[in-house]
């Protein structure tokens, strides 16, 4: 069981919480700006990341929050949990080399 | 029977404790500290079981957790049954019943034995050919056969009597293995200041010491340091002692799942729970699990009385049993001098030792030519005799060159054998940590771990025990460094112990004898033998995981304990690659099997999952309601008078809410409450209707899709004040949808005002439907006019009813006068029980989830889930009226204006289907064909969703999602269905009242 470091609660076992897919898949501000291309990019694309993954959790039974993550697809480490708005930390990763 | 092979003195048992037990209705009896394999040699018994396969007797092989052999079922009675446990495992208490397994009629006469007659027709992989040839021949001859062959133990008859106990713990260092390198390791940890958890899976710490008879730590004898440092650790206060605990899983960010057996060894006690599982979350893990011993692959080496070198002095020293009279050690490796010098001291004869190797010696070697043991060096074993116990062995010269010469029969009843040390990776394995093979070693060792934690002595290949125990010290200071613990001083401990120990072996003993006519075992318990593996690398399997999975070499609870190395040293062979290059197989969990019983836990008969109730649950019950599952809730199907079947009481229920009236359990539908000033812009993103122009008081009936366009959930959403909207969701969908849009709100539109709250259990809801609804509710309403000018359909008001505040709608899912009635649920069913007493008058019925659907169906209102799969869109399902077509943007807008979602594109739509014969009733599910007399497939056109009796229209009716099914309206379709086929005709899918002016009385 994975342990995951809520940003707002803290380490927490992974039953407390759920997967919600691949992070910064941006949803268009106006959607009737895209393409039908885009728009199923948007929908059904993701990148299947090997390695430094940045996907969503959620939670669901602490602080119901949604938050980020970056996770190693290959040792299933976490590298960095960081709040929903904030950029990619991407500095974590390369200090964590 | 008396314990003839019991030694006058020594080891650890208790000699003023007799047990009494039976083994296969035998009463035999044994030593408190006995297991049930030391008690059976103990009384003589070496046959134990049978093979998986051959059906070949087999013998107890070792005295640990790798026993392949030795599988018994153990239990008084089939509540405390439990089959495949290891007879070496299993410790012996008073009033043990133990059974054999896969034998008939007994383990000395099997008539499955015919199969070690045919083993050239079955060899590894026999079964994947049958799949193939002859045709037919694997349904009808082979499955059936080898499915009654196929296990070992049988399950239990009855339930599990027993109770299990589940516990998570947190700690700064587990050490797993309580041998010399766990205890230093604790020792040191606890030093450091640590919480420490020390688990070891058997009944005493000590691991190697307990057997140990010979050497000295810090100048006192094993046993007294092992007594003394015990001592010292359970007067630390900061480390847990768990014994009969066995770490069988390394989880990720190290947590480690440990079993701890509580009570299987005392009879007797009642009340207690049977197992434990910890799940550990420890910061940092010292593993010191230690070595397993290999077997020397040699043609029929797998003879009841054939055993690990390292089993039997473990017996005769730990146990004070003598495993035979007369012994032949065959041996890749010193340590069987030492076994053999400890059994020659307890009285065993030595026929001989016959080692592989030209010239060993130095050590434990000398001390055994010195005493006087025949040793024959260059010698392997060509072959063995006996039947249902070993009887001789056939030693044979081995010249520097591999050649086999002549074989000389030496008779014994007893055969030990060592091929060398593989060391205890399992856990290291499972936690991602890489392998490393060390030449040196002629072993797999850990190398980078995945996971923080350390690895010490026997387990990555350290023997000496001054090195064990330094490095298990040293570990341990690492860990509790790691873990924030203090610094803790290397130190060392003085042994005095016999020689270092060397040698190994891995592969197949040469034999000189036709390969094709031996069996020489890899894996006993699977039955694979050398040949086996050379087959599978002549049929073009060349992955190591291949070979395993074709020959089942290490699978099963073997997980490479016992038969890894030598499967290794084989392939290596015959491909002529270095083992560094083949690699090892994977290490599943569990270590050991693991019972299901403690996995599930506590979570057993009405805790296996949740069951929810309404307010009205109760009262239902009374009166003889029929429940159905709706998700977690449990909800009344049908309300049945005395001798009334579903269809009558359904059609009665129906008649009555278009007659009179109805009450119905809404209670379970999701609700949430959705507040703030951006409350309706939030709705509005959310759901495809447009809410801005909805006015506080009334209500909307609310379509909400996924991103993808697709419909998700709907129901009727009330606006109780220009920022307060009270949502409904279906009974299924409501962890759904507040998820989603908490999503949503989180995360798209962080920057709107508005709070989301689940409300459902704060509800209770009761449906008043029919066109007596109003008169029957009107006196209970306090604070509010529900006329219908002053109501009119689609509204909310707040009010009291029955003298509790509510919120009552105005709503209707059943095509007549309707009300929902949302009282606090503490209150629902005293709110429920006036209205229904107060409606009797009037012919108020309760009705159920059944009748509700009937209702809905005929007025064509869609159930999502049933209606709707994930690919139905609102217009499929008729309900574009619904979408707020000015609106900007909602979830699933940009969706639906995807080529293939809409025009042009000829998708299934939602209609009604009335069959030709108004009494024969659709199977839902069925599929729809233009011409029944195509052949097969079939193009099929769509399916029945929705399919009833109407009591209303006294005929059937249903409900189909059809390919450009509006279009098709009164044309006919036909459903193929076993021995008829049905004629059914396209309508549109209200069938009652579709004006819809029963909506207001």
């Amino acid at each position: 069981m994975l342990l995951i470091t809520c940003p707002f609660c803290g380490p927490r076992p992974e039953l407390e919480f759920g997967y919600a897919g691949e992070a910064h898949v941006v949803r268009a501000q106006d959607p009737r700006d895209v393409s039908d291309s885009q728009w199923t990019e948007y929908l059904y694309q993701r990148s299947n990341v090997r390695g430094v993954h940045a996907e969503r959790w959620r939670h669901a039974h602490g602080c119901a929050q949604f938050f980020n993550a970056l996770r190693d697809t290959t040792t299933d480490h976490f590298v960095a949990t960081y709040r929903i708005g904030e950029s990619r930390p991407d500095a974590a990763v390369e200090a964590g080399r | 029977m008396s314990q003839n092979f019991r030694l006058p003195t020594g080891g650890r048992v208790n000699r003023g404790k007799k047990i009494s037990f039976t083994f296969d209705g035998r009463r035999m009896s044994g030593l408190e500290g006995d297991t049930l394999a030391s008690a059976l040699l103990a009384n003589g018994e070496h046959l134990a079981g049978r093979s998986f396969k051959y059906h070949r007797p087999r013998g107890i092989l070792s005295a640990g957790p790798e026993e392949p052999n030795a599988l018994v079922g153990v239990g008084a009675d089939e509540g405390h049954y439990s089959p495949n446990l290891r007879a070496t495992q299993v410790e012996l208490f008073e009033g043990l019943v133990a059974e054999s397994q896969n034998r008939s009629p007994s383990l000395r006469y099997d008539w499955a034995g015919v199969n070690n007659l045919i083993w050239r027709f079955i060899p590894a992989g026999f079964y994947y050919k049958t799949f193939m040839w002859p045709r037919g021949a694997w349904t009808k001859f082979f499955e059936p056969r080898i499915r009654a062959m196929a296990g070992l133990g049988r399950a239990p008859r009855a339930p599990d009597a027993t109770t299990y106990a589940q516990r998570y713990a947190h700690c700064d260092v587990l050490v797993v293995g309580a041998g010399p390198a766990g205890l230093a390791a604790a020792l040191a940890a606890v030093q450091g200041g640590q919480r420490v958890i020390l688990c070891d899976e058997q009944n005493e710490l000590g691991g190697s010491l307990l057997s140990e008879t010979d050497a000295t730590i810090d100048g006192a004898p094993a046993a007294r340091w092992l007594s003394e440092t015990i001592a010292q650790l359970r007067a630390a206060g900061s480390l847990q002692i768990l014994a009969r605990t066995t770490a069988f899983g390394y989880f990720p960010h190290n947590m480690l799942g440990l079993v701890e057996r509580l009570t299987d060894h005392l009879p007797g006690v009642a009340g207690q729970p049977r197992e434990r599982l910890w799940q550990v979350r420890a910061k940092q893990v010292v593993l010191a699990a230690g070595e397993i011993e290999r077997p020397l692959v040699f043609p029929d080496n797998d003879r009841p009385g054939i055993m690990l070198a390292g089993a039997a002095r473990i017996y005769a020293s730990r146990y004070g049993v003598k495993p035979g009279q007369r012994a032949v050690i065959v041996t890749a490796h010193d340590s069987a001098y030492r076994a053999a010098l400890a059994l020659y001291q307890a009285g065993v004869g030595i026929a001989a030792i016959a080692d592989v190797r030209a010239n060993p010696q130095g050590g434990w070697v000398d001390l055994a030519r010195k005493a006087g043991l025949p040793v024959r060096a260059g010698c392997t074993i060509t072959g063995t005799s006996g039947r249902l116990r070993v009887s001789g062995a056939d030693l044979a010269p081995l010249a520097a060159d591999g050649t086999v010469g002549a074989s000389e029969r030496v008779s014994c009843d007893l055969l030990l054998m060592s091929g060398g040390f593989t060391p205890s990776v399992h856990l290291f394995s499972q936690s991602r940590g890489k392998l490393v093979y060390d030449d040196a070693l002629g072993a797999f060792v850990p190398g980078t771990p995945a996971e923080d934690c350390w690895v010490a002595g026997a387990c990555r290949g350290v023997s000496l025990l001054s090195e064990v125990l330094a490095d298990g010290f040293a570990k341990g200071a690492s860990a509790a460094r790691a873990a924030g613990g203090a610094l803790v001083p290397a130190r060392g401990f003085a042994t005095t112990h016999a020689p270092a120990t060397g040698g190994g072996f891995a592969g197949a003993l040469p034999h000189g004898k036709n390969p094709a006519s031996v069996r020489a075992f890899v894996d006993f318990q699977n039955d694979s033998t050398a040949k086996d593996i050379k087959l599978a690398i002549s049929e073009g399997l060349r992955s190591i995981e291949h070979i395993k999975r074709y020959t089942t070499t290490g699978m099963a609870t073997d997980q490479g304990k016992i038969s890894n190395m030598n499967a290794l040293g084989i392939a290596t062979d015959v491909l002529a690659r270095p083992i560094a290059q083949i690699g090892t197989t994977t290490f599943r969990m569990p270590y050991t099997p693991t019972t299901f019983g403690v996995f599930a836990g506590y979570a057993r008969g009405d805790l296996f999952d949740t069951v929810r109730r309404t307010p009205v649950h109760h009262w239902a019950e009374a009166q003889g309601a029929v429940f159905e599952d709706v998700s977690l809730w449990k909800r009344a199907r049908y309300f049945p008078l005395a001798g009334e079947d579903m269809h009558q009481a359904v059609a009665r229920e129906c008649r009555a809410v278009r007659a009179a009236a109805g009450i119905f359990d809404a209670s379970t539908l999701g609700k949430i409450e959705v507040a703030g000033p951006d409350a309706a812009e939030f709705l509005n993103r959310m759901y495809v209707n447009a809410w801005s122009k909805l006015k506080p008081g009334r209500l909307r009936y609310g379509l909400l899709l996924r991103e993808d366009g697709f419909i998700l959930d709907d129901g009727v959403i009330g606006r109780m004040s220009d920022e307060c909207f009270h949502v409904t969701t279906t009974t299924g969908g409501a962890a759904r949808v507040l998820t989603m849009m908490e999503d949503y709100r989180q995360t798209e539109f962080p920057e709107l005002k508005v709070w989301l709250t689940s409300t459902t259990e704060q509800w209770a809801v009761i449906a008043l439907q029919g066109p007596k609804a109003r008169e029957i509710l009107a006196p209970f309403v306090e604070g509010a006019d529900i006329s219908h000018a002053a109501m009119p359909h689609m509204s909310v008001v707040e009010c009291r009813v029955a003298g509790v505040p509510a919120r009552l709608f105005r709503v209707s899912f059943t095509g007549e006068l309707g009300f929902e009635i949302n009282v606090p649920a503490d209150y629902g069913r005293a709110v429920w029980e006036a209205i229904f007493a107060a409606g009797q008058p009037a012919g108020l019925v309760a009705y159920g989830t059944e009748t509700m659907h009937v209702l809905r169906a005929e007025k064509g209102y869609i159930i999502v889930g049933q209606e709707t799969d994930g690919t139905v869109t609102p217009d499929d399902a008729g309900l574009s009226w619904a979408i707020g077509k000015a609106k900007p943007d909602f979830v699933g807008k940009r969706a639906l204006a995807r080529a293939g979602m809409g025009e042009g594109v000829q998708r299934k739509q939602l209609v009604g289907l009335l069959t030709d014969d108004p009494q024969v009733v659709l199977e839902e599910g069925a599929q729809l064909v233009a011409d029944p007399a195509q052949p097969p497939p079939m193009t099929m056109l769509g399916h029945v969703t929705s399919s009833y009796w109407s009591a209303t229209l006294n005929r059937s009716m249903a409900l189909a999602l059809v390919k450009n099914g509006r279009a098709r309206i009164g044309e006919t379709l036909h459903v193929p269905m076993p021995g008829r086929v049905i004629r059914v005709t396209i309508t549109g899918p209200v069938f009652y009242d579709a004006e819809g002016i029963k909506l207001d009385g």
